[in-house]
């Protein structure tokens, strides 16, 4: 009686054991291109500047790590001397027993002399391994070290003004839904992701009210958060699952927050069975090509400009560590060779709403729309902005609530 | 194992946790069973490397000596083997009792959490002492989360399989819970955990590279007296008994369940101090994935050593530079490093199918 239970339990042991390698398997055979092209053909008389990168998420996630990626390889291709090399998936899923720390060893080791972090969640680990090499300079994306004061000399931070990015996605749903009712597939909740969400709000209301001469009351902003940047199996909330429960409630556009397309995946499900969804992805330029006609357009960020002029600086000696928070160019925000962040439209917008959102976008570059002026209350009704106060950066920066009339928790 | 030469003689009808110990084998079993471990694991990795479109020898290459290039990766490869170590002992203890311990991962991260406690209560004590209280709570922390599976099994007869699996659950949930509520950064939820402790707290290192020579001298301790506890003691017979046949046992007058009990407990205390090791030496926060799956890592490190304790050392040393040494594979050779997974995983299952086939043999 006893033994047979032991052989189930053997069995089941064995089960789990093979589970774990056929996964595990599949992981190790995903088509990945090599990070480091060995042995250049042919001996060049100057040592090539190597700069490396630690990516959260997978180099062609669709998302956040693809555009740090692309902006990578922007900065290569226009620096001879450059070599690029990487280490993705570093997120204690993927990568269990690794930390930041290490990995930033191993990129030293191959020749780094600049790395570039791109996580929120790296912020302990980068200014360690800043402090651990003194003489590499570190730049990690979206951080505050520089303006806290914890960082290390050689480590500045880098960051786009994604809000009006978002402004424009939440202009770009508020003037294609029918129902009156925006979702925000939001990642774990932080200073910056408040700002965000509250960022597509703002636009969001301003279209409604402005462009469209609805009543701001009618307009359902909600925002559920998954727990992290991209889906954890068992850590977080499956951002699919997330999106089809925004749809059965009555959400006819998603705002993605996350890193990954799920939302605008799950819109192209539902209108191909016949209930009309739109999305707007985030972070990579060409996110909407996963579902073009569901696709509202896309908020981005172009990495290729300020790490090109980063990486020039530290080559030439004369970097200095600065917290650089980058408008887009209001010329056109979609210059590749200058602006941090842009907004591609995509195929599922028409022809009259985008003449409305180039006007929205207009607004925004000569100044006439400043969304972040008062009067703006927070969640629990305190105010945020007196009536006729502009926020400042650090205000927005450091954005400690959600707005009055966003639905959804703060933190 | 000459003291238990009752195993060798009928080896077939053991329950399998004792057959998976070390058996005193003839020499021409021994290159059999070595055979179709290795030469399996080589195969059918190399299949899984062709056919990613990599070299095998040159993936090899990087994994083997990956581990051991400079002081830096020996150091995390110490700072891997340590909590390894401790849970591979801890579960030699168990699978001698007949345990299958799958609940080690959460008597990690219950460690872990409650070695958290006087760290964030007692921040002001002197290091030394809140060290030692932090192991301490560790320790208790993992061993009360393993009794609950023994309790489970002994009073409703839950199997400890079930009951781990279900309670590593509970351990990530509370931990999680903690994360992102009670113990969160200012402002800030954060999948990087929670805010890392003062740096005076961090348990010493060695100028340069992140090595705390106190882990893995408290890891080769544990490993000690489980050995020590397991082959040269009375009560290491006992429960050796109490996983060959627990009613034959307790017929002849050993007091089986208690044994059971006791292993469990060694195995939660010991799990304990791994976690409490990843929180003071380690991670320096606590994060949601603090166990980092080494639980897990040792069970296929006992499978393979058959729960020989003298083994441990050596294997665990091996997966963790297994673990250590892939960390490179996606710079040099663009493949992922969870071929490292395959290779442990593999490895075990070959084991046991060696296992099977010399026991049909």
């Amino acid at each position: 009686m006893q033994q047979t239970m032991f052989l189930r339990a053997q069995l089941l042991v064995m089960l789990l054991l093979l589970g774990s390698i056929l996964l595990s398997a599949c992981g190790g055979s995903a088509p990945e291109a090599p990070a480091a092209p060995e042995a250049p053909a042919a001996d060049t008389s100057t040592e090539p500047f190597v700069f490396g990168m630690v990516l959260v998420g997978p180099i062609n996630d669709g998302g956040w790590s693809q555009a740090h990626y692309e902006g990578a390889l922007y900065a290569e291709e226009r620096l001879p001397d450059s070599k690029f090399i990487y280490i993705d998936k570093v997120n204690p899923a993927d990568k269990p027993n690794v930390q930041v720390e290490q990995v930033v060893d191993e990129l030293v080791d191959q020749g780094a002399k600049l790395i570039i972090t791109n996580s929120d969640d790296f912020k302990d680990g980068t200014r360690e391994a800043a402090k651990a090499h003194p003489d590499v300079i570190f730049i990690h994306a979206s951080g505050d070290d520089v303006l806290t004061g914890l960082a290390p000399a050689n480590l500045g931070n880098l960051m786009g003004k994604m809000e009006y990015g978002k402004m424009i996605a939440g202009c770009a749903a508020a003037l294609a839904t029918e129902s009156g009712r925006i979702s925000y597939l939001g990642p774990l909740i932080n200073d910056e992701t408040r700002r965000l969400v509250n960022s597509a709000f703002l636009g969001a209301r301003h279209c409604w009210t402005e462009l469209r001469g609805n009543d701001p009351a009618e307009l359902s902003f909600e925002v559920t958060w998954i727990g992290f940047w991209f889906n954890i199996p068992g850590v977080t909330l499956d951002p699919t699952q997330v999106a089809n429960d925004f749809i059965n409630s009555g959400t006819d556009v998603i705002i993605s927050g996350i890193d990954t397309t799920e939302a605008l995946i799950e819109a192209n499900k539902a209108t191909q069975a016949g209930t009309p969804i739109f999305a707007v992805p985030y972070d990579f330029e060409g996110a909407c090509a996963q579902a073009e006609e569901v696709c509202l357009g896309v908020p981005y960020f172009h990495w290729g400009p300020s790490y090109l002029e980063t990486i020039t600086a530290a080559e030439r000696g004369t970097w200095e560590p600065s917290w650089q928070w980058l408008d887009p160019d209001w010329d056109d925000i979609n210059n590749k060779d200058t602006s941090a962040i842009g907004f591609i439209k995509g195929a599922g917008l028409s022809d009259e709403i985008g003449a409305q959102l180039d006007e929205f976008i207009a607004g925004l570059a000569d100044g006439s729309i400043s969304l972040f002026t008062g009067p703006l209350n927070f969640q629990d009704g305190t105010v945020f902005l007196a009536e006729g106060e502009v926020a400042t950066d650090e205000q927005i920066w450091y954005m400690p609530q959600l707005l009055e009339g966003i639905t959804g928790r703060s933190e | 194992m000459a003291d238990k030469p009752t195993t060798e003689a009928v080896p077939e009808a053991l329950p399998a946790p004792a057959a998976l110990r070390a058996l005193a084998l003839p020499a021409a079993h021994l290159l059999t069973s070595a055979g179709i471990i290795i030469g399996g694991t080589l195969l059918f990795t190399t299949l899984v490397l062709l056919a990613s479109g990599t070299s095998p020898l040159e993936a090899y290459r990087l994994i083997l000596s990956g581990a051991f290039r400079n002081p830096r990766t020996i150091a995390d490869l110490i700072m891997l083997t340590a909590p390894l170590l401790l849970c591979s002992a801890g579960l030699t203890l168990t699978f001698s009792a007949g345990l299958y311990n799958l609940g080690i991962e959460g008597q990690i991260v219950i460690g872990a959490v409650l070695a958290m406690v006087p760290l964030r209560l007692l921040p002001d004590l002197p290091p030394p002492m809140l060290w030692l209280l932090a192991l301490s709570a560790g320790a208790i922390g993992g061993m009360l989360w393993a009794l609950l599976v023994g309790v489970l099994r002994l009073s409703t007869n839950v199997n400890e399989i079930f009951a781990g699996l279900g309670l590593n659950f509970i351990a990530i949930g509370i931990t999680l819970y903690l994360v992102f509520g009670p113990w969160k950064r200012p402002g800030v939820a954060s999948m990087s955990g929670t805010e890392p402790l003062p740096e005076a707290l961090w348990l010493p290192t060695l100028a340069g590279i992140r090595l705390a020579p106190l882990a893995p001298i408290i890891a080769l301790i544990g490993m000690g007296v489980v050995w020590f506890a397991l082959t040269r003691t009375h009560w290491g017979l006992e429960i050796r008994a109490a996983g060959l046949n627990l009613a034959a046992a307790e017929r002849l007058g050993v007091p089986a369940h208690a044994r059971l009990f006791q292993s469990l407990a060694g195995c939660g205390a010991l799990a304990g101090l791994a976690g409490a090791l990843q929180i003071l030496a380690v991670y320096h926060a606590l994060i949601p994935n603090i166990s980092s799956g080494i639980g897990f890592l040792a069970l296929l490190v006992v499978l393979l050593v058959r729960s020989n304790p003298v083994w441990v050392l050596p294997v665990a040393i091996l997966f963790a530079s297994f673990s250590i040494g892939s960390i490179q594979l996606p710079l040099q050779l663009g493949i992922d490093s969870s071929i490292a997974g395959v290779l442990q995983g593999t490895l075990v299952l070959f084991a046991l199918i060696a296992q099977g086939v010399r026991g049909r043999g």
